[in-house]
């Protein structure tokens, strides 16, 4: 399937640099972000202000279009926000909608295509949506002026009021036809940080009401169409398993099912709503050829990584000799660690919706890759991009999952709409659902992964060496971006958050030797941060205890030059009362980690029940991720991320047998419950550095702040996740 | 065979087969799709209505079981409990990606009208089953202690 997207994909390729920022968290990219896309004028007479970013409605409403999917970590709310606040419109009078596939107007400026990830949505558009929202008020200034006659100067804007001294005044919708006609500024001035009224302030999330009261038309799952046709894949059963014959007779007699395609993907159950396709699905005879397919159980699969991290690999850093450095050591820890393949289990299970007519295509999904789900829908439809309509909706979760590089759900949707159109079906629109079943069974996981470090102290207890061999799949590798991701065959996601360690190690190397296997791996949110994070915190506070050191203490003297993470961690261990001992039958474990250019320090406190089970009683988490644009969002995304990373590390992995997949749903791969969340108290750096990812950085340090804090308990590291396996859950 | 059960005060006809999931009918036939698929096999509380107040899965209930019953929905939910619970949903911003909080809000609402004024070993009792992957729960439990001090006020 990758073939067919090379030749779209390069005709938008987006430069190697802006794939290096997405992969390296380094966004610091914002001198990229200030073109600001801009409609010409409108003619004369029009009502109606429309912007790319930004419409003002004559009725008075504010349409913020999102660039963005937002699947739940409030995006939608913070471009909003930016807009908002520039361009002073009241709260009450502002709305968000989805934006066009189209990225000449909507790329994610760090990535060269439309898409969202690594924690990018803010840092890339914190200058372009402002920018919006300071050209649109600079024109509905315009406008106002020329209505009144009175100079431009004079006039000012405030919770959506336009009004001049002499007593004029309007809103903003009264004032939308005519600043449409205005010249648009080309360097819209920007308000300092002093004039913000919502920017780091206040600003309820503008998607709450509708999913409390269960409002339509917000999911894919949801879409509905009186002519909609509902269907089922039936996929192989082990990755790259092929359909070898089938049998779709019983299945064609069930009630409810219109008819039954084969596409590349497996066999497609056509029915006149869900339930039959689902039932029908399970009428099919299906012969499998596993001839290609992987067969291995995931113990095979593991002893395999851990041969790999015994030898040299691929070299991802290499400071010098560091066996001669671990030789003259005078000590030398070692750890053995073991990472499973993780599912994402968004709570609504994969689906897209199509209608194509034969000509032009339409698409609904909660889509994250925009610019690359449009290509692959384009590309097997045989038709230009043009004649491709992709409308966004909002995603019941992702953390990944529906950032593919091969948009599969969008190409089984395309390959049934044209197998039904080739068959002279009428043009109805037909929806894939996912069972969870399908989804948890469905691969695309975070890779497992083996992972071995050498650590050397010498008699002062300084280190000296730092030896660390990693293997896993790749995720990049393979897929198209690749030529863009990878250099040299190394893939530096699967490292980010170890090889570019700020503390001082002494002789720093580290390796990986990439696995190979028919099972679909995924960025599965903060990627390699999820496995690198533990590893370094938790031997970081192995070399602690060994050195006779505080965990704090130890960290702040080993960061060089990091004072925004010195400065995390000094603020959560004050907040947690490190200083203090922890209160009676509770033990208290840090961890302070860099993702996607933000930084959290995390402490755990946990207590043990009386049958050794561990709970997490509290976390207190200090978090820089820069300018804080919406505060409260933040706090809700450091307490998710915790959640999200503390489910996992409890007691959560897809494990294969003979290639099959075990857990399929959630009473085998059972997800963190509200009887396991702990109390979470988050601290926020104030700052005027520019703002970074918050999505995903909450996730990272929970893992080694709980397994530091069961060390400071029991003297040991657990070092093969999830925790269940050490019995501790 | 066709069921006649009220849904949100109404009363409807379901043509569905009786043995397949009351949240199909709900979603497909009656066209109300805030009531969510999440698992399928009750593990996650994504498909929580009520049934004569009662909270249960639609996804393992069975459209030939409902005969008579009758069901409310998010779309039709109602009264103190649901109100101080939507309120306080919107003043704390619980929902991130918003999948499950139908659910969430089904669920609480029920604890609500049984138990007035919870405790955190209540909470834990009552919404173990909802599953949020999101992981919202602190606001979940926070939002339930002050939808419960609104509805004393």
């Amino acid at each position: 399937m990758l073939h067919m997207l090379q030749k779209p994909l390069e005709a938008q390729k987006p430069s190697r640099r802006t794939f290096l920022k997405m992969s390296a968290g380094a966004v610091g990219g914002l001198v990229i972000a200030m073109n600001l896309p801009r409609a010409a004028k409108a003619a004369a007479g029009s009502s109606e202000f429309a912007q790319p970013f930004v419409h003002i409605r004559p009725d008075n409403t504010v349409i913020v279009l999102s660039k963005h999917l937002d699947k739940g970590q409030g995006t939608a709310t913070g471009l909003t926000t930016l807009v908002a606040d520039e361009l002073d419109a009241s709260y009450e009078q502002v709305a968000v909608e989805f934006a066009p596939s189209n990225p000449q107007v909507y790329a994610n400026t760090l990535f060269g295509v439309q898409g969202t990830g690594g924690s990018t949505a803010m840092a890339n558009s914190f200058i372009q949506y402002r920018q919006a929202g300071a050209a649109a008020k600079a024109m509905i200034v315009a406008a106002a002026a020329q209505k009144w006659g009175v100079p431009a100067g004079e006039i000012t804007v405030s919770n959506g009021v336009v009004s001049h001294p002499s007593g004029n005044s309007a809103s903003l919708g009264e004032l939308a036809g005519l600043a449409a006609e205005q010249d648009v500024p080309a360097e819209p001035v920007l308000k300092t940080p002093d004039k913000w009224v919502y920017i780091g302030k206040s600003f309820p999330r503008l998607d709450v009401r509708n999913k409390t009261i269960g409002a339509p038309n917000t999911y894919t799952m949801d879409f509905q169409r009186d002519d909609l046709l509902v269907a089922t894949v039936a996929r192989a059963p082990r990755f790259g398993g092929e359909v070898k014959s089938f049998d779709a007779s019983e299945a064609k007699k069930m009630p409810g099912v219109v008819s039954v395609f084969q596409i590349p993907h497996g066999i497609a159950v056509v029915a006149k709503s869900t339930w039959p396709a689902i039932k029908g699905r399970e009428l099919l005879e299906i012969e499998w050829d596993d001839s290609e397919a992987e067969t291995r159980s995931s113990d095979a699969m593991f002893a395999e990584l851990k041969d790999m991290t015994a030898k040299p690999g691929l070299k991802v850093r290499e400071d010098g000799d560091v066996d001669a450095a671990l030789e003259a050591s005078a000590r030398v820890l070692e750890a053995d660690y073991e990472f499973p393949f993780l599912a994402h289990g968004a709570m609504e299970p994969l689906d897209a919706a199509i209608q194509f007519d034969g000509d032009t295509a339409e698409l609904w999904l909660g889509s994250q890759l925009q610019t690359v789900d449009h290509n692959v829908a384009a590309t097997i439809l045989g038709i230009g991009f043009e004649k491709v309509k992709i409308n966004t909706l909002w995603a019941g979760g992702s953390f990944g999952r529906r950032a593919q590089a091969d948009s599969h759900p969008v190409a089984e949707v395309a390959f049934l709409a044209k197998a039904m159109q080739a068959a002279g079906m009428d043009p109805a629109p037909v929806k894939i659902v996912w069972t969870r079943e399908d989804d948890m069974a469905g691969g695309y996981y975070r890779p497992m992964s083996a992972h071995k470090v050498k650590v050397g102290l010498d008699e002062n207890n300084s280190v000296t060496g730092f030896k660390y061999n990693i293997a896993a799949k790749s995720i990049i590798k393979g897929t198209p971006f690749e030529a863009m991701l990878m250099k040299d065959g190394v893939d530096h996601n699967m490292t980010e958050g170890a090889h570019d360690t700020t503390y001082a190690l002494g002789v720093m190397n580290m390796d990986q030797t990439l696995q190979e296997t028919k099972v679909p791996v995924l960025w599965w949110r903060s990627v390699g941060h999820t496995h690198t994070a533990y590893v370094m915190e938790t031997m970081i506070d192995r070399i602690a205890k060994e050195t006779g050191k505080d965990p704090v203490a130890l960290r702040l003297e080993l960061m060089k030059d990091d004072p925004r993470k010195a400065n995390v961690l000094k603020l959560a261990a004050e907040k947690a009362g490190w200083d203090t001992p922890a209160p009676e039958g509770r033990h208290r474990g840090v961890a302070v980690h860099k993702s996607f250019g933000s930084y959290v320090a995390e402490v755990a406190e946990i207590s043990f029940r009386e049958d050794g089970t561990i709970k997490v009683e509290k976390v207190t988490a200090a978090v820089d991720c820069g300018t804080p644009i919406n505060p409260d969002n933040i706090r809700a995304q450091v307490e998710g991320g915790i959640g999200y990373g503390l489910g996992a590390i409890l007691r959560n992995q897809v494990t294969l047998v003979d290639g099959v997949v075990e857990e399929t749903n959630f009473d085998t791969y059972e997800p963190l419950r509200i009887s396991d969340m702990p109390e979470i108290d988050v601290h926020i750096v104030a700052s005027n550095e520019a703002p970074t990812g918050i999505g995903e950085p909450g996730t990272p340090p929970i893992g080694p702040a709980i397994a530091n804090a069961i060390a400071a308990a029991k003297g040991e590291w657990v070092t093969t996740l999830p925790l269940t396996k050490a019995g501790l859950v | 065979m066709s069921v006649t059960l009220k849904i949100n005060g109404e009363t409807r006809t379901l043509n569905a087969d009786p043995d397949s999931p009351l949240l199909w009918a709900i979603r497909d036939e009656l066209g109300m799709t805030g009531t969510k698929f999440g698992c399928g096999i009750a593990s996650c509380g994504a498909c929580t209505v009520h049934w004569d107040g009662v909270p249960i899965r639609s996804c393992q209930t069975m459209v030939g079981d409902v005969d008579g019953a009758e069901i409310t929905t998010i779309e039709g939910v109602n009264g103190k409990a649901a109100k101080a619970i939507q309120a306080a949903w919107n003043e704390l911003d619980v929902p991130q990606c918003g999948y499950c909080q139908s659910g969430q809000i089904m669920a609480a609402t029920a604890l609500l009208s049984e138990t007035p004024k919870p405790s955190d070993e209540d909470i834990d009792a009552a919404m173990d089953g909802n599953v949020c992957r999101c992981a919202t729960y602190a606001r979940i439990r926070k939002a339930i202690h002050v939808a419960a001090d609104k509805m004393e006020g």
